[in-house]
């Protein structure tokens, strides 16, 4: 077990030989602070057209015609389509059921709706001439909440609903519904000695990712198109366009052009039809880029939620039951909805030791943006409430909130509400003493000896609010669990090619995937897994695309675990093949080569007792070695759908988080002093990312708490505030010191260790700030974010 | 309309300049210097960030016709603009590499930091951090926040991105001994 990573703590790289467990630098970052890194908005090529997207205006309506004609007339407008045009007899995609329209047809679900495209010779031309399009909308009413949503006689959002989920929901306006029932929670409910209640709201947060959906679609001569994206996952991409193109999968080649960032958003498809469409329709490369205001239009958003939670204690502070019940809007198309509610059902009482539960989670469809995948998955709306939970019962019973976490926390071994055995290390109570053990922040630090106050430090900052007066400090602490790659019995795969060769004298291995480097920094992992695996120092890492197999999502944490895993498992056979090679070389000169335990270490084949056998270049001499595998974890099963029973998870993560802010009461202004964070990582193969994920997590979750939220109009179903003007995330003045103690605690089922470590930081941060606020203020606050209405009790 | 201006310290002609077009969509899609980014469009993220006289402004919110005559520093041209403030002030500067100049430190330290993810944001920061050492060269972490506030980034949690200012801080001074006080070459 180690601690790695303070804030400040920089690892240079390069006093290491970039193998796991060292902090490698970035092979792209030299491209990314000169500005020559290709992203998918900085595509170009020569005679290219602009595509742009017509959306609709309104949340939900019947489409009763489509004129366009004067955009079509308009100079330098080269091609104007609809719903009518597009080639094939599918003309719907969707991750996990096929409802959405490539372009409206017939109506609107939600406001943002692509209904029509252009393609154009400049990007302002295009725009201009969707605004000459003109739609005749008769608006139906809108369903936007549970209760107008599975009211008699509802407007139902899909009327002819046949995916397979659509036979066991109570309504049609619900996407899937999943309980989890373990023991008898009425029975423990009896037991009890201290019941606490709470209603919870959380708000819509966006990914906000800065890189625009945007990329380039070249038709290629035989009838295909190649695109170049940034997306989450090329193969999946493609199994969603190409039917509705009506080509086979072989004609539409996907490139990842740079990603930047995702977390969730770019799992579903955006411009990749529209653009491809165009490019058929029109002969010409076509470039679509959205702005902001359309980006948000333009991806799913976390599902805002309404939950209501009852826990049970006995006077000693343990659990005796949960009761939650917690409904998510998934908005107007399905999206990931269904494996969120598969989420929160099942992660939805947290890290804690509990025998009786009863859960219910439930997905709307409604008129409201639809919402899919953000970092946290379903986990992070009920971490919000089982942790504002565990606080309320640590005052009911006059205990300390971090000790009623302690004393009920899960720890290895430990059976989830699924019924599933936890088998690998679960430090929930480690987490915890961690950051509480973690020295507190300075008091009042805005004041300066024999000065005036350093507004700097204080909530609002510049704008010069407080001097101090009225301000408060509070401390909050929360922690969570997240599921590692995916669940509920998907075959979630990875394929990697592995090829070792001597270039220029020097043994050299290329790595090739399809994984979608995002940002987190994959592409260093890599190299370093090759590097460890075939012992050579130089790596080639292979831009992505659908040349090779499916490395399945950058989501879920899984990327490291899972294309990890295929690139060692693919070293690992050319490693293999690499000692044949040389036993039929050299064999003969040494009889150390007929032994197992041979190793490729610094150039060299490696006895087990450390004496070199041969140059690697030596044995390849001009042969290369090639291999391409692909890598499963341990599979998953479904949950019971009566019972939320199964093994559905492979792998949990935990983070534990401690909040400082300061508030000043007068204004509802909020300052988080800092935010630090404890979390197991099983093995950190590159500690200073695993320190920035952990970090950037922790800051969305920050964001969530006090900042963050689509703000969709409940009687029209609008959005309010599609731009960064209005849809704040946090600034570096918002945004605290953040320490970070990693721990190592091996998972033994996993490729060295290690625990997926992208999402866990997300849950946690938001109610640990949550909580800060109430200890600084006393007031109760049930939904996130808050804002200073909340505070100062004028909203 | 025909747009005349320097671009990284050499005389640049835009023409069919659209008079609606911001200096950044002039030069991404006009000029091929695409590393000034696109992600708002709207004066909010900073991820345009250039120097238009020396001053960090965003691209996106200055109309192309404004640049006429102007002197454009984005972050193509940062390590050379980096190495030109160095030598006027008469300090040595780092060797470039066989591939090309040395990147300027704030560059390497954002590199060596972690201060990268994804990248998005970063030639907007690099920008704004190197006209803040450019004035500032031993900024507090205060200085560095407010300096930087008005560049967005999604990634990082910013603590890297201080990290990495606070080690072009230091690196920069360690070179630039004693007189870092004479303030901008500008």
């Amino acid at each position: 077990m180690t601690a790695t990573g303070t804030p400040t703590g920089l690892s240079q790289g390069s006093r290491t030989h970039g193998g796991i467990g060292e902090s490698t630098l970035r092979p792209d970052g030299f491209l990314k602070v000169t500005g020559e890194f290709a992203y998918s908005s900085d595509m170009w090529h020569e005679d290219m057209l602009w595509g742009h997207t017509l959306r609709s205006t309104v949340a939900h309506a019947e489409i009763r015609s489509v004129d366009i004609a004067e955009a079509l007339a308009t100079p330098g407008v080269y091609a104007v389509l609809t719903y009518d045009d597009l080639p094939a007899a599918v003309k719907h995609y969707g991750l996990e059921i096929k409802d959405t329209p490539a372009l409206a047809h017939g109506k609107v679900r939600h406001h943002g709706e692509p209904v029509a495209l252009v393609a154009a010779d400049h990007p302002e031309t295009a725009r201009r001439a969707a605004a000459k399009i003109r739609v005749d909308y008769a608006e139906l009413p809108v369903v936007t909440d549970e209760a107008s949503a599975t009211a008699p006689g509802a407007v139902l959002v899909h009327e002819h609903r046949t995916d397979h989920h659509s036979g066991r929901v109570p309504h049609p306006n619900v996407v899937h519904r999943q309980p989890v029932v373990r023991g008898d929670a009425s029975a423990a409910a009896r037991r009890a000695e201290v019941i606490v209640t709470g209603d919870y709201v959380f708000g819509m947060q966006d990914q906000a990712f800065l890189g625009p959906e945007s990329g380039l679609a070249v038709p290629a001569d035989d009838g295909g198109v190649d695109l170049y994206v940034a997306t989450q996952w090329l193969h999946s991409d493609r199994a969603q366009i190409a039917p509705v193109l009506g080509l086979p999968e072989e004609k539409v080649r996907m490139t990842l052009s740079g990603v930047g960032g995702a977390f969730g958003g770019r799992e579903d498809l955006s411009m990749q039809i529209h653009a491809s469409l165009l490019a058929l329709r029109t002969g010409k490369p076509v470039k679509m880029v959205y702005n902001r205001f359309e980006s948000f239009f333009g991806h799913v958003h976390r599902h805002p939620a309404r939950l209501h939670y009852e826990h049970g204690a006995t006077r000693d502070g343990k659990l005796t039951h949960v009761r939650c019940r917690i409904v998510l809007d998934g908005g107007a198309y399905a999206s990931s909805s269904p494996a969120v509610v598969g989420n929160a059902a099942s992660l939805g009482i947290g890290p804690y030791v509990v025998d009786d539960i009863d859960i219910e989670v439930l997905a709307l469809y409604t008129n409201n943006p639809p919402c899919g995948a953000m970092r946290g998955f379903g986990a992070v709306q009920a971490c919000f409430a089982y942790e504002a939970q565990m606080d309320k019962l640590a005052a009911a019973l006059g205990t300390d909130p971090v000790e009623l976490r302690r004393r009920n926390a899960m720890s290895q071994g430990a059976t989830m509400p699924t019924g599933q055995t936890v088998d690998s290390p679960a430090p929930v109570a480690e987490l915890l003493r961690r950051v509480k053990a973690l020295p507190l922040p300075p008091e009042r630090q805005w004041e300066v000896a024999g000065g005036a106050p350093d507004v700097r430090a204080l909530p609002g900052g510049l704008s010069n609010t407080t001097h101090g007066e009225g301000v408060v400090r509070g401390v909050g602490y929360a922690v969570g669990i997240k599921n590692v790659g995916f669940s509920e019995g998907f075959d979630d795969y990875s394929t990697a090619r592995v090829r070792m060769e001597v270039v220029g004298g020097v043994p050299v291995a290329t790595v090739h995937t399809a994984m979608a480097e995002v940002g987190q920094g994959g592409v260093t992992v890599h190299a370093q897994i090759a590097r460890t695996e075939l012992g050579v120092a130089q790596v080639t890492i292979q831009p992505a695309d659908t040349r090779v197999g499916s490395a399945g999502s950058t989501s879920a944490s899984r990327q490291t675990y899972v294309t990890g895993g295929a690139v060692k498992a693919a070293c690992e056979t050319v490693r293999e093949r690499v000692l044949d090679l040389g036993r039929r070389k050299l064999g003969s000169y040494h009889p150390a080569w007929a032994h197992a335990g041979l190793r490729l270490e610094g150039g060299k084949v490696v006895t087990d007792a450390g004496e070199a056998l041969a140059e690697l270049a030596d044995v390849l001499a001009d042969e290369a070695v090639e291999a391409e595998q692909e890598w499963r974890h341990r599979p998953t099963e479904a949950f019971d759908p009566v019972t939320g029973q199964g093994n559905g998870h492979v792998q949990y993560s935990f983070a534990a988080h401690r909040a400082v802010v300061e508030v000043d009461t007068e204004l509802g202004l909020v300052k988080v002093v800092e935010l630090a964070c404890a979390q197991d990582v099983g093995k950190a193969l590159n500690p200073l990312s695993v320190v920035g994920q952990i970090q950037g997590g922790s800051t969305q979750g920050l964001g969530m708490a006090v900042m963050e939220e689509i703000l969709v109009d409940p009687v029209t179903a609008k959005v309010r505030n599609p731009s960064f003007t209005d849809y704040l995330i946090p600034t570096i003045l918002d945004t605290p010191t953040m320490p970070v103690d990693v721990l190592e605690l091996a998972d033994e089922h996993a490729p060295y260790g290690l625990r997926g470590v992208g999402e866990a930081p997300t849950l946690s941060s938001t109610p640990a700030v949550l909580a800060a606020i109430r200890a600084a203020t006393g007031l109760e606050l049930n939904r996130t974010p808050v804002r200073p209405e909340h505070l100062t009790g004028t909203g | 309309m025909r747009v005349t201006f320097t671009v990284n310290g050499r005389r640049t002609e835009a023409d069919d300049v659209w008079e609606g077009e911001s200096l950044l969509y002039v030069l991404r899609e006009r000029l091929g210097l695409p590393g000034s980014k696109n992600a708002c469009e709207q004066g909010e993220c900073g991820s345009c960030t250039v120097r238009l006289d020396g001053v960090p402004v965003c691209s996106c919110l200055v109309a192309a016709g404004q640049a006429e005559g102007r002197d454009v520093v984005t972050v193509e041209g940062l390590a050379d603009h980096a190495r030109r403030r160095a030598l006027a002030r008469g300090r040595p500067y780092p060797e470039g590499a066989a591939d090309g100049p040395a990147l300027a430190p704030v560059q390497q330290a954002f590199v060596d930091a972690g201060a990268v993810q994804c990248g998005f944001c970063t030639p907007g920061l690099l920008v704004a951090a190197d006209e803040l050492l450019e004035r500032a060269p031993d900024p507090s972490d205060a200085d560095i926040r407010e300096a930087l506030s008005g560049n967005l980034c999604r990634c990082t949690g910013y603590e890297k991105i201080l990290d990495a200012v606070r080690l072009a801080a230091v690196r920069q001074g360690a070179r630039d001994a004693r007189d870092d006080q004479e303030g901008s070459v500008r």
